[in-house]
């Protein structure tokens, strides 16, 4: 018996949302009184993989094929499948991510392991076998039984944090067969913006909505983004009227959140805006208007133009640092 | 050509969603049903690509497990524009069930295309599109963002952190989509409407399929303190408690 963490790389290094996917199996590894196993798969150099040591990961499986180096779900789904298989594993645990999203319920069929996707926290009881999970768009939280002997969670972006928990480790290479037959879909084309911070990743998000009035009023969300090294965001009309890219658009319809600081600036707080930022440790609302039920979710609140506001803030962030 | 679209049932989404029978069940009193957002779009998207005459999609049936509550999100399916859609009449116990049934009727009836939602706004399971694609050994790709054919030639785009990429695939697939697979849902016509009720809506009965988990009951988040004021020419303050007091930066 063990438990079994697939740990996902971009471009050769993980991200903190892989570190505390390390973290929370580990505790649940306890809680079951069993020990974990770290699945990573693609190339990768051997001082990345021993980073998961620092979580409470003392072995590693990896599948260093070049031809897995990037996200193809049938075949991670086959590998994570095998591996589980091989190691006994009673619980699968992925991030809550889009590639969590594509591996897991693969995972699911193969194994008729039942999965329960954005739990919240370590399981509520063991036996039987219960987890939280965000429903309703985040308006509640199930609890959820998994009946399967096998179970699979992916959990939700910040939902238990680091723990550090230093091990030594042992980096073992898993062999097995790759089915050529599961890489149907090609690439032709890959877009990167390197230099920005990506939203669904950050720490820190400033969102503008229409009390921003016009695209061409964006400079001072872009200004206290980059004082603060944060991402940018944006309410659903803002990014329906092409003023901003999908890829901002937060809430019920556009992306799920939870940095630690969310800056809310000219959006009113509807409550599908409200779904897709209720999460966040920290929420500052900026409106005019004192009556906006954006201010009833906030932990703090300027009534204020965006305009004003906005530059201030920034100044007054950047004078802090230095 | 054909496609498929998996239509989830869900609660509106200005819904104050509230519980009963000692917070163990969802209470639909008073409930308004939509076709779920995603869903929605992945129609609307799938009906252009039917109205494009360079291409060969011929039929788009959408379909749905549950119970007779839904023919109603369904008829408004037709009327937005579908051919004919299916309800599978079983109760949708979870996503390893309802993706098992969808799977059975699809190994009678073959399509091309399926078209999920990346998630339905209720239990938010993110899970049916793939498992369907595992149930079928059919490729799929999720984050969806645009779904082009040019001479059954297919290209989608797919959503990654920062960025994008551009793929090719064969049929049959599935294809899991969100925001910018269509730019507004479709809202049906008068003439729609007429129309719909004459199309066909089938009801297939249950496949014999497991259940690996089970909703035991709710619980709804905990009420946030009062928001703190802070004047809007004092944004030192707030830099302050934010530093020392919501210790988030
Ligand atoms: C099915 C469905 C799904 C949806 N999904 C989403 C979703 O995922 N995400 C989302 O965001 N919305 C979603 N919506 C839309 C949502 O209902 C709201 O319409 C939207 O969030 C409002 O965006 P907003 O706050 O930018 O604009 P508004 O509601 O117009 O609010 C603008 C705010 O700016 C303030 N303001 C104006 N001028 C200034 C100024 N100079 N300085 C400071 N403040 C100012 C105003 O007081 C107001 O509060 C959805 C709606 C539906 C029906």
């Amino acid at each position: 018996m063990s438990v079994i963490a697939f740990a996902k790389n971009w471009n050769g290094k993980f991200k903190n949302s892989s570190f505390e996917l390390v973290s929370y199996t580990k505790a649940l590894a306890n809680q079951l009184n069993t020990n974990m196993v770290v699945l990573s798969i693609g190339e990768l150099a051997e001082e990345e993989l021993k980073l998961l040591g620092n979580y409470g990961a003392d072995k590693v499986l990896t599948v260093s094929d070049p031809k897995l180096n990037t996200l193809t779900s049938r075949a991670y789904a086959d590998i994570v499948a095998k591996a589980a298989e091989s190691v006994g594993a009673e619980a699968i645990v992925l991030s809550d991510n889009n590639s969590g999203k594509a591996i897991a319920p693969r995972v699911s069929v193969k194994l008729k392991a039942g999965l329960v996707a954005a739990v919240q926290e370590l399981p509520v009881s063991l036996d039987p076998f219960v987890v939280k999970k965000r429903v309703f768009s985040g308006k509640a939280f199930g609890h959820v039984q998994i009946k399967s002997d096998k179970k699979i969670l992916t959990i939700a972006k910040n939902c238990f944090g680091l723990v550090e928990n230093p091990c030594d480790i042992t980096i073992e290479e898993f062999a097995v067969d790759i089915d050529t037959n599961l890489f149907k879909v090609k690439i032709v084309e890959e877009e990167e913006q390197k230099d920005k911070v990506i939203l669904s990743d950050a720490d820190v998000v400033v969102s503008a909505g229409r009390g921003m009035r016009s695209p061409e009023n964006w400079a001072p969300v872009e200004e206290l983004a980059e004082v603060l090294g944060a991402a940018t965001a944006c309410s659903r009309p803002v990014s329906d009227e092409g003023w901003r890219g999908h890829e901002e658009h937060v809430g019920q319809t556009g992306k799920v959140i939870a940095p630690n600081l969310y800056i809310a600036a000219g959006i009113s707080g509807a409550i599908q805006h409200v779904a897709g930022i209720s999460r966040s440790k920290c929420i500052v609302a900026i409106n005019t208007d004192p009556e906006a039920p954006i201010f009833s979710v906030a932990d703090y609140g300027i009534v204020g133009d965006v305009m004003d506001v906005l530059p201030r803030l920034t100044e007054a962030f950047r004078n802090s640092k230095s | 050509m054909k496609i498929l679209v998996c239509i989830s049932n869900v609660p509106d989404t200005t819904t104050k969603v509230k519980f009963k029978e000692g917070d163990s069940l969802f209470d639909d009193s008073g409930v308004q049903w939509i076709i779920n957002p995603w869903d929605e779009l992945a129609l609307t998207r799938a009906m252009e690509l039917k109205e494009d005459a360079g291409n060969s999609v011929n039929e788009i049936c959408v379909i749905h497990v549950g119970g007779a509550s839904a023919d109603a999100t369904l008829r408004k399916a037709l009327a937005i524009g579908a051919d004919k859609a299916v309800r599978i009449d079983a109760c949708p116990a979870d996503a390893y069930h309802v993706a098992g049934q969808i799977a059975e009727y699809l190994k009678e009836n073959p399509f091309d295309i399926i078209f999920s939602g990346i998630e339905s706004s209720d239990y938010n399971g993110s899970s049916v599109g793939a498992m369907i694609a595992e149930f079928m050994d059919y490729p799929g790709i999720s984050s969806v963002t645009s779904v082009n054919l040019d001479d059954d030639d297919i290209q989608v785009n797919r959503a990654i952190p920062g960025g994008k990429q551009v793929l090719k695939t064969e049929t049959p697939f599935v294809a899991v989509v969100q925001k910018g697979i269509a730019m507004e849902p479709r809202i049906p016509s008068m003439r729609g409407i007429m129309m719909a009720r004459k199309k066909p809506l089938e009801v297939k009965p249950a496949a014999e399929l497991e259940v690996l988990t089970e909703s035991i009951k709710f619980e709804l988040p905990q009420e946030k303190g009062a928001c703190k004021m802070i004047d809007s020419e004092s944004a030192e303050q707030l830099v302050d408690l934010l530093k020392n007091e919501a210790k988030v930066l």
